[in-house]
């Protein structure tokens, strides 16, 4: 899997890079308009991570390139602008999200699966760790084939936990995931405990190769057994 | 006062002592030219009767004034001698009017045939107390009608001269900074009031650049802040993967982000005011307010069971409101997230929703909020150290967007009353 970081912050570019990294995608960067309008009409990307605000130029034109050029690659806008209308244009534009700085990210992770899904498995809209298999379109688990009734907090807690497994995920972010960007202000996050503990029994008892642990203060992370 | 009266007034001042100073010297003036008038006719009138006298002996003899108007009496040649003409007012009988009225006498002597003789001859004279009367009730007329006419001329010509002045006043006085357009005040050829038009025109003018400045302001600082934040964050988040990390190092760093998010918060909603105040949201639609309700407090149940807070919600009608639905979610957020976070443990929440209106009512301190400093920013009363201080100040900015009433009220716990009528 190739993703292409168009960033001209090298610094917020470089912590993506190692992010990615350790997904196991190929990353290659772009910190500027034309180099990355080069790249963009060069090679092929799975996904694209675009900021709008480029020197040189802007992204939602390298976005209109794409368009003109008929390429189907993936894109995230990533920007600072919380703002509507860039992101109504860049949905028009063909992008496939838009995320707001800053970001978490297991976010970051997440919203890039979840484009790869759409594109890679023929619609299948579903992911495996182990012998646990979710359907995101159905929102149904299935452990070693046996289906699993989770609520909807609890199913969204282990879709999160499983695109981002092995990797540590802070709880605000899986909050805002979660629970929606509502629950800012809440306590250090704490509330979320009581589902995770009732997730944690679930899938203990129902033999899942896949464990969530507590990390210090932190958040969660999902290991496999 | 009004200007229009208060002009009036001095008006009406300066003209009473004008109109009776004029009066005084009228009165004088006329009186003098009456009197030399009348002694003129008398010294005349004296050379007549004294020339008479010389022809025709008899007259010397009529000692009384009777049916003509002089008396003639003889007198000793010393008094004579020293007698000068005067001219005196003295009082009179007089017959057809039956009572004592003022009379001009002149009082002289003259010599004839070596006798001496007193001459006093009389004309009538004018009432002066009539004609003090008199010129007192014209002039009383003269001011009445003067104030009379200034008043109509104040009221018609005054007012059409000033409309300019007051339909800028009537505009300055709804308008308000950042809501309004530019003010149209009314033509005029008045040199004042265009120099007022442009003077207030200008003020304004400044003051909305400086105020979209400094909204322009914090909108670029807090877009400026989000990519740093997102750096520290992202870095932070990198490095508490790294698998030599003990657990004290890795509080450390969760504290740290902790921070850090609480100031991602805080620029967010800053962010959020500005764009409020510049109406950058997309266009209003009939939200249910009840749905919302519904959907938050489901979000918001685990928060509240964690800080053992129950949420009771009750509805007596259907609430829909005309506004953005995105802003009505935030607008209910963040009464909802201020009656859990702002509670006490075993505490409650009551919502309300009624057709116009809902109300949120929660336990928490037994002490009532300051009125006035509630919707305030910055205004942090518990020691929350996750609240942002802009929860009641973006609800302030949403209900001043749409016209939404919310009022504070504390009996048996805090209320807040929304209308949206």
């Amino acid at each position: 899997m190739k993703i292409l970081i168009i960033e001209d912050e090298t610094e917020l570019m470089e912590v993506i890079r190692q992010s990615l990294e350790k997904e196991n995608f190929l990353v290659e960067s772009a910190s500027d308009f034309h180099s990355a309008l080069d790249k963009v009409i060069s090679f092929d990307y799975d996904c694209i991570l675009l900021d709008i605000m480029l020197p040189g130029g802007s992204g939602l034109d390298i976005l209109q390139e794409l368009k003109n050029l008929d390429k189907s690659d993936n894109v995230i806008i990533i920007s600072a602008k919380d703002s509507l209308e860039d992101k109504l244009t860049g949905l028009d534009l063909g992008a496939d999200d838009y995320l707001t700085k800053p970001f978490h990210i297991a976010e970051l992770n997440a919203r890039i699966k979840s484009v790869l899904r759409r594109k890679s498995f023929g619609g299948k809209n579903t992911v495996e760790v182990a012998n646990v298999k979710l359907d995101l379109d159905d929102r149904t688990l299935l452990i070693s084939n046996e289906p699993l009734i989770l609520n909807r907090k609890e199913f969204d807690i282990l879709t999160y936990m499983v695109v981002n497994k092995n990797r540590l995920v802070n709880k605000t972010s899986l909050a805002e995931r979660v629970w929606g960007d509502h629950m800012d202000e809440a306590d250090d996050y704490e509330f979320i405990y009581s589902q995770i503990k009732n997730l944690r029994k679930k899938l203990k008892d129902h033999g899942a190769g896949v464990e969530i642990q507590a990390v210090y203060g932190l958040g969660y992370k999902l290991v496999i057994l | 006062m009004k200007l229009l009266n208060h002009t009036l007034k001095y008006l009406s001042i300066t003209l009473f002592v004008i109109i009776s100073v004029w009066a005084a010297i009228f009165y004088i003036n006329m009186l003098d030219e009456v009197y030399d008038s009348l002694d003129d006719g008398l010294d005349n009138y004296k050379l007549l009767i004294i020339n008479k006298a010389g022809e025709d002996s008899t007259i010397l003899s009529k000692t009384e004034f009777a049916e003509s108007n002089y008396e003639i009496r003889e007198i000793p040649e010393a008094i004579a001698l020293q007698r000068k003409d005067t001219h005196v007012d003295t009082l009179m009988y007089m017959v057809n009017e039956e009572d004592y009225e003022p009379v001009r006498m002149l009082t002289s002597a003259f010599r004839m045939n070596n006798r001496y003789y007193e001459l006093k001859v009389i004309a009538s004279m004018v009432e002066e107390d009539d004609l003090i009367e008199d010129l007192l009730y014209s002039l009383i007329w003269l001011y009445l009608a003067m104030i009379a006419s200034i008043l109509l001329v104040n009221n018609f010509l005054l007012r059409k001269t000033w409309k300019p002045f007051y339909v800028l006043l009537e505009q300055l006085r709804v308008f308000k900074l950042g809501k309004d357009p530019m003010l149209t005040p009314a033509e005029t050829k008045v040199k004042e009031f265009k120099e007022l038009n442009e003077a207030v025109s200008l003020l304004i003018n400044r003051s909305l650049e400086t105020y979209h400045g400094q909204k322009q302001f914090i909108e670029n600082a807090s877009h400026e802040l989000q990519t740093p934040l997102a750096i520290s964050i992202n870095k932070l988040e990198l490095l508490t993967e790294k698998e030599d990390m003990d657990e004290a190092n890795l509080m450390a760093i969760g504290q740290v982000i902790q921070t850090l998010e609480r100031l991602t918060r805080l620029n967010k909603s800053l962010l959020l005011l500005s764009k409020i105040e510049n109406k950058q949201f997309q266009e209003n639609e009939r939200v249910d307010i009840n749905a919302v309700f519904k959907n938050l407090i489901e979000e918001f149940t685990d928060f509240a069971d964690y800080k053992n807070v129950t949420i009771s919600y009750q509805e007596h009608g259907q609430l829909y409101a005309d506004m953005s639905k995105n802003l009505a979610e935030i607008f209910v957020t963040n009464f909802l997230k201020n009656a859990i976070v702002h509670n006490v443990s075993n505490g409650w929440v009551q919502i309300t929703v009624n057709p116009t209106s809902f109300t949120i009512t929660n336990s928490g301190s037994d002490v009532p909020l300051d009125k006035d400093k509630v919707f305030q920013r910055f205004q942090k009363k518990s020691n929350e150290k996750n609240t942002t201080g802009l929860g009641l100040a973006i609800v302030k900015a949403i209900s001043d967007l749409y016209g939404i009433s919310v009022a504070y009220s504390y009996k048996d716990g805090h209320h807040m009353t929304v209308s949206f009528e």
